[in-house]
């Protein structure tokens, strides 16, 4: 039986927390969390979370086979990536000097330390822990229902730094701007956690599950044949 | 802006909160779960739960716990109290906690730490350090407040930072239980020591103690557990209170 919604497990940390935060929003569907490749690639949506350090998110993904299918899964249906299930999509993590999967241009960098004090002079810490405003920076079906500005749950020392402005979806402040969500075709990845931001956070996961991306002008490129 | 966390704390033991909590119209004041929603729909930013279950036959109890409100509850979980191997990280974390605390433990085996924050990344690792006032300087204690370990709390904070620890819950064993305040000397000597998140715990009688836990402590997040449990004041109130003396919280 082909599954509604696989959540990757690459054995990065535990994914309790986002299956049964999208059980709660589909209850219907079948949600499953998986490491055989056959089972994403028939699932009709993709979840790909992660926690830990990119060097182990990597190995752990090659270990188990599965960087074809992640390859494959956000080029062809709704994928929502989440913390370092965003961060591994782009190009190259300076964490431990890692080569990633590629799917997004860009990179990911490390809270410069030279650079975290607030306006009033205090050191910031890192990791960047705690709710944080998320601001959108395009409009965008996974926003929907949520107000501009909103808080998400942030825990990550790490950040992207998209080589394509125009993925990028919302951003916060840490002190400076950084990239928080991305948005290209059917890929929406965040860097907060939405299954622990409360309401805000089921709201998101509520749309994600939902979601068509061949019906948005922005898959177009990616699924011509959807949108015709 | 990232917002200061308020986090309220419940002692578990076998499988019931202890102290009870004295919410309106709430049916059974020892039920975790039932408490773990109320606090959440009052907008705590985080929950601790701490098992002081005594018993190993009890232990699992609080998985079950942790289970249920995990169902339910879409905010950030730590759990501590008795976790002595990765093993037990595990069983928590695959119960449903995000987060899990080490108290004695990392004190009898450092490495626990490590390991630890290895298999499972720094973000779901705290080191609970219970300090007191020893001398001229703060000294950890363990099991409680009962131990003496003669390490110091600054140099041991330091080191479980260095271990994998992406937070501290630093208590203040001369404050606990006092309602006197934070000890805010302590709190900003840790916080200053470390690049890692510091949660203040120990000693909060008035929403006053948390704003001073926060800005003169320089604590990143105000835990506390019986000014919320017995009614004295709710988290909503706590968190306005806050803001009006221009801390960032969410609310």
């Amino acid at each position: 039986m082909s599954v509604d919604i696989a959540v990757i497990d690459y054995g990065m940390g535990n994914l309790r927390s986002v299956s049964k935060a999208i059980e709660h929003v589909a209850p219907a569907a079948s949600v499953v969390v998986t490491s055989d490749p056959a089972v994403i690639a028939e699932a009709g949506r993709v979840v790909f979370p992660g926690q830990g350090a990119a060097p182990d998110c990597m190995r752990e993904i090659d270990a188990r086979g599965l960087r074809q299918v992640i390859i494959d899964a956000a080029r062809s249906k709704p994928f929502l990536g989440i913390c370092m299930g965003m961060q591994v999509l782009f190009e190259h993590s300076e964490e431990g000097d890692t080569a990633c999967l590629g799917i997004l241009p860009g990179t990911v960098q490390r809270f410069p330390r030279e650079a975290m004090h607030d306006a009033a002079g205090n050191t910031l810490k890192v990791p960047h822990m705690g709710w944080n405003n998320v601001h959108q920076a395009m409009p965008h079906p996974l926003w929907a229902g949520i107000e501009e500005g909103e808080r998400f749950y942030f825990v990550h020392s790490y950040f992207v730094q998209p080589a394509t402005p125009e993925v990028i979806a919302g951003f916060s402040h840490y002190p400076f701007p950084f990239t928080c969500a991305v948005a290209s075709g059917n890929i929406f990845a965040v860097q907060f956690h939405p299954e622990k931001s409360q309401n805000t956070g089921l709201t998101l996961l509520g749309n994600f599950v939902t979601w068509n991306p061949g019906a948005s002008e922005t898959a177009c490129d990616m699924s011509g044949a959807a949108c015709a | 802006m990232l917002a200061k966390r308020i986090i309220p704390c419940l002692d578990v033991t076998n499988g019931r909160v202890v102290k009870g909590v004295n919410f309106v119209e709430l049916k059974d004041a020892g039920d975790p779960v039932e408490i773990a929603r109320r606090y959440n729909e009052a907008g705590a930013d985080e929950l601790t739960f701490l098992d002081i279950t005594a018993s190993s036959d009890n232990r699992d109890l609080i998985l079950h716990i942790i289970e249920a409100v995990a169902s339910e509850v879409f905010i950030p979980l730590t759990v501590g109290g008795g976790v002595r191997a990765v093993g037990d990280v595990q069983r928590l974390l695959n119960a449903g906690a995000d987060k899990v605390s080490i108290n004695t433990s990392a004190v009898s085996n450092p490495q626990l730490v490590k390991d630890a924050s290895d298999r499972y990344g720094s973000q779901c690792i705290v080191v609970a350090i219970d300090a007191k006032r020893v001398g001229d300087h703060w000294e950890v204690f363990t099991h409680g407040g009962r131990t003496p370990t003669g390490l110091d709390a600054i140099e041991w904070a330091k080191k479980m930072e260095s271990l994998g620890a992406g937070e501290l819950l630093l208590t203040s064993m001369d404050r606990d239980g006092t309602k006197s305040g934070f000890d805010l000397e302590l709190t900003r000597a840790i916080s200053d020591a470390v690049d890692i998140p510091i949660i203040a715990s120990g000693g909060v009688g008035t929403l006053q103690h948390l704003v001073d836990g926060v800005r003169e402590g320089r604590a990143d997040a105000v835990l506390a557990a019986s000014i919320f449990h017995f009614g004295e004041y709710g988290i909503d109130e706590a968190k306005r209170f806050m803001k009006q003396h221009g801390i960032e919280v969410r609310l």
